[in-house]
């Protein structure tokens, strides 16, 4: 299926990219096509590059090689139709403002300079929130929030955004089953409305349920494909190396599924 | 009434105003400092700065205000772009380069200074006075360009309003969304080193930090709103800088820059104590009111168990029995109880449930456990 797609079809295509810091590679030669109304995981071990890879194809970080397309055109052009929500542990959350006011940041790329948000960009805001199930919570402080629904409020963010793809860091970090379960489920909402969803992950046991597509990413992409398809015990102990006892478990598991 | 103050105390006028315009301009653009964990960035600016002034009037040879704000400024300027290359094409991390650029520029500053004092020139006197601010020196033209500063800063702030916040929060994704996140650093860090250089004359280079980080540390006790806490800063600027011009002025031999910094200092002093929500005290009021409050509930539902064993729910039971049961001090507790009328003490050392504290106590039962913040 991967090989029969033309890159006209194609959310995100990257090739040959390699970004280091320094004389370290952190990403070797990566090439993905990822089609569009897809729900993909970006799945390695701690320092595999996973954030690294999202933000180089969102061009926030320049690459040592290689090239970054949305939509058949350069990132810069694109910059209206992706949706990010970074990892909640970017931000100070003692920031004095409130949820809903994070929410409309959502709406800036689309207001441009100096405009500030309109009523219909408040609207909008209030009806993510009520989508993430933050109704309730739209003039609470930051510091008042869980971090739970820290993340909920970031997802919200990303859904004003109104976006054709998004990248999301990590959303399941630190959430309780209740708010994982949301956001997975608005995530799948996305994917039906066509919308391409790529998600940095870290738990190999909900791979299969929540996903259509993995990458697997150690520095180099091990594997690259339908989670049915990668999701093989050789891909992953190629991936973790030789921490591999768990994932004999989890593979076992996953065979029976 | 007004031209014979201005006449008798156009001192006094002119330093008031200069303190006025240099608290707002720094107490507005502090907030961001602040929040962007860039207090100490003020720090490396005013010291910075200080070469700057220097060289200004060697190459003029007069102490042009005008001049001596745009040696400072450039000055500073260059400082804040060398720490961020030793950050970026070194191992040092920030701390280290501020250390570096502060006192090396300090250092220019001061050999400078010291090579000023033989210049034969009438003009080189109160050049010095920048290391700890002389209100005295103020001229009409020196708050005239204040006063023309300020009014960029806070055009800016207003113009950029919505992207000065993102910036603060989330630069991040604020790149995402295709805003030049660097570009908007560079900006918002020029009109910080505006209004440091802006102080400069009065407060000093040592002093001048503190107008950037105490005024900000200040509001952000009172207020959760950005929009509030940037105001509120500018007016705790403000307010300083003309109370310490007061205050220097009615009490002989005090200098005025230094003062402001004092009142400033108070002013973060009173709101890290006392600020609702934030503050030390409110804590620790807060904090026995709740453990007074959950002692006080525990000891109900304890007491809840007793009167279980009994057919009179009213029964009085000794303290000490009580006290078995709960933990911590239980005289407290029932004190507590019997002030809200909850439990009654007819005889020394035997206590019991009212209605009221029979009826508290079943409802608290049914409700303790469950989660009644609806998350």
């Amino acid at each position: 299926m991967n090989a029969k797609l033309i890159d006209d079809d194609c959310a995100v295509l990257v090739q040959d990219l390699t970004v280091a810091y320094r004389e370290k590679p952190v990403l070797w030669d990566i090439d993905l096509k990822i089609p569009k109304g897809v729900l993909l995981a970006i799945v390695g071990p701690n320092g595999a590059g996973k954030t690294t890879l999202l933000r180089s194809i969102m061009g926030l970080i320049k690459p040592a090689a290689g090239n970054v397309s949305i939509f058949g055109q350069s990132i810069h052009q694109q910059k209206k139709s992706i949706g990010y929500m970074p990892q909640r542990g970017s931000v100070d959350w003692d920031f004095p403002t409130d949820a809903l006011d994070v929410v409309m940041m959502g709406r800036y790329g689309h207001l441009g300079w100096f405009k500030r948000p309109s009523k219909t960009d408040k609207k909008l805001a209030l009806d993510a929130l009520d989508r993430v199930g933050m109704a309730d919570f739209s003039h609470h402080q930051l510091n008042q929030l869980s971090g739970g629904q820290q993340q909920r409020v970031f997802l919200a963010r990303a859904l004003v955004q109104d976006a054709d793809l998004y990248f999301m860091d990590e959303p399941f970090v630190g959430v309780d089953a209740v708010t994982e379960k949301t956001i997975i489920e608005l995530l799948k909402e996305l994917r039906n409305q066509a919308k391409t969803v790529v998600v940095v992950h870290h738990d190999l046991q909900t791979l299969s349920d929540y996903f259509d597509w993995v990458s697997l990413l150690n520095v180099r992409q091990i594997a690259y494909g339908s989670v049915k398809d990668v999701l093989t015990q050789e891909n992953l102990k190629t991936t973790y190396g030789g921490r591999s006892a768990f994932l004999t478990a989890n593979q076992s598991a996953h065979n029976q599924s | 009434m007004i031209a014979e103050f201005f006449q008798f105390n156009y001192t006094l006028t002119i330093v008031m105003a200069g303190a006025f315009i240099l608290g707002i301009s720094s107490g507005l653009l502090s907030s961001f400092a602040v929040l962007r964990q860039q207090s100490l960035l003020g720090d490396v600016i005013s010291h910075a700065a200080f070469p700057g002034i220097a060289i200004a009037f060697l190459i003029m040879m007069t102490k042009d205000p005008l001049g001596l704000f745009f040696g400072a400024m450039v000055s500073g300027w260059i400082g804040t772009l060398f720490v961020n290359a030793i950050v970026r094409f070194t191992t040092l991390s920030y701390d280290a380069a501020f250390g570096i650029i502060l006192s090396v520029f300090f250092g220019l500053g001061i050999v400078l200074l010291s090579y000023i004092q033989r210049v034969p020139s009438s003009e080189k006197a109160g050049l010095n006075s920048f290391l700890f601010g002389s209100a005295s020196t103020m001229l009409y033209q020196d708050v005239i360009t204040m006063a023309l500063f300020s009014l960029i800063i806070i055009l800016f702030i207003f113009l950029f309003w919505k992207e000065f916040k993102l910036l603060s929060f989330d630069p991040n994704f604020m790149s995402s969304l295709g805003f030049p996140v660097h570009k908007l650093n560079l900006l918002l860090t020029t009109l910080l080193v505006i209004s440091i250089v802006i102080g400069l004359q009065m407060v000093g280079v040592v002093l001048m930090s503190a107008m950037v980080i105490a005024p900000a540390a200040a509001a952000r006790q009172w207020t959760s709103h950005l929009g509030t806490m940037v105001l509120l800063s500018g007016f705790f600027g403000l307010l300083s800088g003309v109370i310490g011009t007061l205050f220097s002025n009615f009490i002989p031999h005090i200098s005025t820059g230094p003062m402001i910094v004092v009142i400033v200092s108070f002013f973060v002093v009173v709101s890290l104590l006392f600020a609702p929500h934030r503050g030390l005290i409110w804590n620790w009021i807060q904090n026995y009111y709740y453990r007074s409050n959950i002692r006080a509930n525990s000891m109900l539902v304890n007491m809840l168990l007793f009167s279980e064993s009994q057919t009179d729910p009213y029964h009085c039971h000794q303290l000490s029995a009580l006290t078995a049961i709960g933990r911590g001090p239980a005289l407290r507790a029932m004190k507590e109880l019997q002030r809200q009328q909850y439990v009654r003490n007819p005889e020394a050392d035997l206590w019991g449930f009212t209605k009221r504290g029979y009826q508290k106590a079943q409802h608290l039962q049914a409700t303790l456990f469950k989660d009644d913040h609806g998350y």
